[in-house]
């Protein structure tokens, strides 16, 4: 793995005014590293931050204080435009494949725009592009011409990945990917991605809030709760040997599809809250 | 809830399905082109007057008659078209361009620029526009453009205000916001991703718009201003047809009919519009009468049978064509018991509870299927008697805890509402609405009553709406998935919750998921549904540990529980095709 990493984000805190002079944090001093062709999995419930780190790396909230660092370069504060040539190298796939397409534009009108910044493609390089993409993806080519809502949620899911990846970034965001999928569905996702941040050698920051979803697509596991970082590290690690309270409750909380262990782990559960209470 | 495949056809083809949008469209195309081709149609000159036939009822010469100073009625109503027309379009124009403008951006940009905006569409909204338009008819010298310019710049306050909220609803959407990251600009963003999505107020503005206007510039022209007075104009039409209403009322048919024709048909244009837009998300229910039929008698039930669902079937229908949604579910359900109800989307677990309430969705209803109710035969198309049992007997918790609290109300009222209606009075009321949040486990539950919804957490949002199932003790606990929108650490305190709850009460529960860790924990038995079928039912022991179908098979392997991490998980479609490939 590269010395130096892709994205560095340092001591990262957002505020949010809540009105009458008081203010949310949403960020409490955040720092985590992104090296090339890494996956992190960022861990949290509702409220501890996770979507806001990738709101401040996309440049869709502002930060309070800190950086982020892409490439050596502090992208915390950038501009419009460069934010516009930033578009190629930090892309997107959100949580709900509904909204996040436009559905009165056809499909290759919303895969052509990662490409429109740069001049140096022709409309023909920009037609052959879609289609090797949408290969990628696994749908048919005559998906361009149609439009979002002759789709299903996975299929969507599929077309906003091929957004992400048309440009041919080196950072993906993802926030909750998979999550409003269907099980059968998520797992083709998952695969997908995979396949993909492999072969292109992206790097990923895998936002969710499903300790066994990240578990299975990370290298590292950063763990937030409550706007701070509580525990990072080997995505293995991390879940077979939880350091803090709070990890080990969440861990301890999601159920396991079988009814024996299940049953074991509820007293696990009740004895990980207890130790997080105890310790917050 | 499962989406109903449907194809809807082009915006265009269902506006010409409408009979009355026909009509308001060639009204209006016959204008155009009488307009257009007004020395053709009307030969005779319209300010050429014959003093030998004043005030003549309709001929084959003068179609519509003469006024009283001779001139052919239909003629001068023909060559007044392109005047009105032409005001129309003018006022139309300009309160769109502007309207459009100032909304979309005050929506789109917000902050400084959006309360300018605000406060100048404040100031002109408050201004008289006719009196507006008469001061300017009187500086500009009567020319009927600057007129029907002011007119168009008082009217795009109202059109901005319209466009900017719904700007400002379309700013939040995701896709503007991947739009960004992909790197374009502003103005990009808004021609390709705002404006397509509002076409369809900006249209239904329009037409509502250009009815006003011709009002208004029929009203100028009745006051002789504008055009000046030899001119045909439908206006001084009017006025020309009132100085004579004693002895010659016909005059008024002509002119008076045109102007209310045209202003209709502006009008139901616009409603038309409205409503094609709408209503591929509001179609009307479809009703039909399928009685369903007797399958069980509620003496050969086993014992301690408390629910009983007999070859439920569910149907939708749009037109001629009927879909089945869900077919021949069976199930038995005793005290204390919770059955788990498992599927992806589409596969009718949501439509096969809500059938026990008899809140199916419009177009959707039981086409076959009885349920037995401690001991009682129900028709489950009988919706009367579904809503006696709904509450108290059969209660329900939702999905989003949020969505089914009232934000309007606090905690406390919400639940005394249900209280109320059992007949307790008013003392004993807040006594159990406090014992009720102390069933759900609800810390502080005095603070608590007196919050409002959006003042407590969604995990809490979700005990209430449990403490408001439980108001009225219902026998049985409907819970469509409840805690998908929930924490992990939320969740697992909720299903602790309702498992206790329906030990202690002896209360069986129905809960609908796509969970396999949720069945796992909290279920005796589980079903699992599949394209309305049910294709297994087992306890759930049995149930993970010796799946019996290949899907149930296939949907356990792609969990990513049981995968190595980082390798290929087994999708259900790979999973089943090896099987069936096996089989053959």
């Amino acid at each position: 793995m590269n010395a130096t990493p892709l994205l560095q984000v340092k001591d990262l805190r957002v505020d949010f005014a809540q009105g009458k002079g008081k203010v949310f944090q949403a960020l409490k001093g955040v720092s985590l590293n992104i090296h090339p062709g890494e996956t992190v999995g960022l861990v949290g419930e509702s409220g501890s931050g996770k979507t806001t780190v990738g709101r401040v790396i996309l440049g869709l909230t502002e930060a309070t204080s800190g950086q982020v660092i892409f490439d050596e370069e502090d992208i915390t504060q950038a501009s419009r435009a460069r934010r516009r040539d930033l578009g190629r190298d930090i892309q997107v796939v959100f949580q709900d494949p509904y909204g996040s397409l436009n559905p009165a534009r056809t499909v290759g009108d919303t895969l052509a725009e990662p490409l429109l910044g740069d001049k140096s493609l022709s409309p023909t390089d920009i037609q052959q592009r879609i289609s090797e993409v949408l290969q990628r993806v696994g749908m048919p080519t005559d998906t361009a011409q149609r439009y979002p809502g002759q789709f299903s949620g996975g299929q969507r899911q599929r077309i906003a990945i091929a957004r992400a990846v048309i440009a041919k970034p080196r950072l993906i965001v993802c926030d909750e990917p998979v999550s409003a999928l269907d099980l059968s569905v998520q797992a083709q996702v998952l695969n997908l991605l995979k396949e993909l941040q492999e072969s292109m050698g992206l790097a990923m920051l895998f936002i969710s809030h499903d300790l066994t979803v990240v578990r299975h697509v990370s290298h590292r596991t950063v763990v937030l709760y409550r706007g701070g970082i509580v525990e990072q590290g080997d995505a293995a690690q991390v879940h077979e040997h939880p350091q803090h309270p709070y990890t080990r409750a969440l861990l301890a909380a999601a159920p396991v599809p079988d009814p024996l262990i299940q049953r074991e782990r509820r007293t696990q559960f009740e004895q990980a809250r207890q130790a997080l209470a105890a310790a917050t | 809830m499962s989406a109903l495949a449907y194809n809807p056809p082009s915006f265009i083809r269902r506006l010409l399905g409408r009979p009355l949008a026909v009509l308001a469209l060639l009204w209006l195309l016959l204008l155009f082109v009488l307009s257009v081709s007004a020395p053709l149609c009307a030969p005779i000159d319209p300010l050429e007057q014959d003093l030998l036939a004043l005030k003549q009822l309709p001929s084959a010469e003068h179609w519509l008659g003469t006024d009283a100073l001779g001139r052919d009625v239909f003629s001068r109503m023909v060559h007044g078209v392109s005047i009105t027309i032409a005001g129309v379009i003018e006022a139309v124009v300009v309160a769109s361009l502007l309207g459009l403008s100032l909304g979309v951006s005050a929506g789109y940009f917000g902050g400084m620029w959006d309360r300018c905006v605000q406060q100048y569409v404040s100031l002109v909204q408050s201004l008289p526009t006719m009196l507006i338009m008469l001061a300017v008819l009187a500086v500009f010298g009567q020319a009927m453009l600057p007129a029907m310019v002011t007119l168009g710049v008082m009217g795009s306050a109202g059109v901005s205000r319209v466009l900017r909220s719904v700007t400002l609803a379309v700013r939040e959407e995701l896709y503007i916001a991947a739009a960004r990251i992909s790197g374009l600009s502003d103005a990009q963003i808004i021609v390709r991703h705002v404006l397509p999505r509002i076409a369809g107020p900006v249209i239904v503005q329009m037409s509502l718009f250009a009815a006003i206007a011709v009002i208004v510039q029929t009203g100028i022209s009745f006051l002789g201003l504008g055009v000046a007075p030899p001119a045909p104009t439908w206006g001084s039409m009017i006025f020309e047809a009132s100085a004579s209403l004693n002895d010659f009322p016909w005059l008024l048919v002509p002119s008076g009919g045109v102007v209310a024709l045209t202003v209709l048909s502006f009008g139901l244009l616009g409603d038309s519009l409205r409503d094609t837009s709408t209503e591929s998300w509001s179609r009307p229910a479809v009703r039909q009468g399928v009685k369903a039929r007797l399958a069980v008698k509620p003496q050969d039930l086993p014992e301690g049978v408390l629910l009983s669902m007999r070859d439920v079937s569910i149907v939708t229908s749009s037109g001629q064509t009927q879909r089945t949604l869900v077919k021949g579910v069976n199930f038995d359900l005793k005290q204390g018991e919770t059955l788990g109800i498992v599927g992806e989307s589409g596969s009718g677990k949501t439509l096969t509870s809500l059938s026990l309430m008899g809140l199916l969705p419009p177009g959707v209803h039981v086409s076959a299927g009885t349920a037995v109710i401690q001991g009682e035969v129900i028709d489950l198309s009988n919706e009367k008697r579904l809503t006696q049992l709904r509450g108290a007997t059969v209660g329900m918790i939702f999905q989003e805890p949020m969505a089914a609290l009232d934000p309007c109300f606090t905690i406390g009222h919400q639940l005394a509402e249900v209280i109320r209606l059992h007949g307790l009075r008013a003392a004993q009321v807040q006594a159990k609405v406090i014992e009720l949040l102390e069933q759900v486990k609800i810390p502080n539950p005095q603070d608590v009553a007196q919050r409002y919804p959006h003042q407590i957490s969604g995990g809490m949002a979700q005990r209430v709406g449990i403490a408001r199932a439980l108001a009225s003790e219902p026998k049985i606990l409907l819970a469509d998935e409840p805690t998908t929108a929930l924490d992990v650490t939320v969740q697992a305190e909720i299903l602790a919750l309702l498992r206790s709850l329906s030990q202690s009460r002896q209360m069986a529960v129905v809960l609908v998921t796509h969970d396999w860790g949720v069945v796992a924990d909290i279920c005796d038995r589980a079903m699992v549904l599949r394209h309305g079928q049910v294709l297994e039912s087992a306890t759930v022991v049995d149930l993970f540990h010796r799946p019996q179908h290949p899907y149930t098979q296939a949907l356990l392997a792609a969990n990513p529980h049981s995968a190595q991490p980082g390798e290929v998980l087994p999708t259900v479609d790979d999973k089943l095709m090896d099987i069936t490939g096996a089989a053959a």
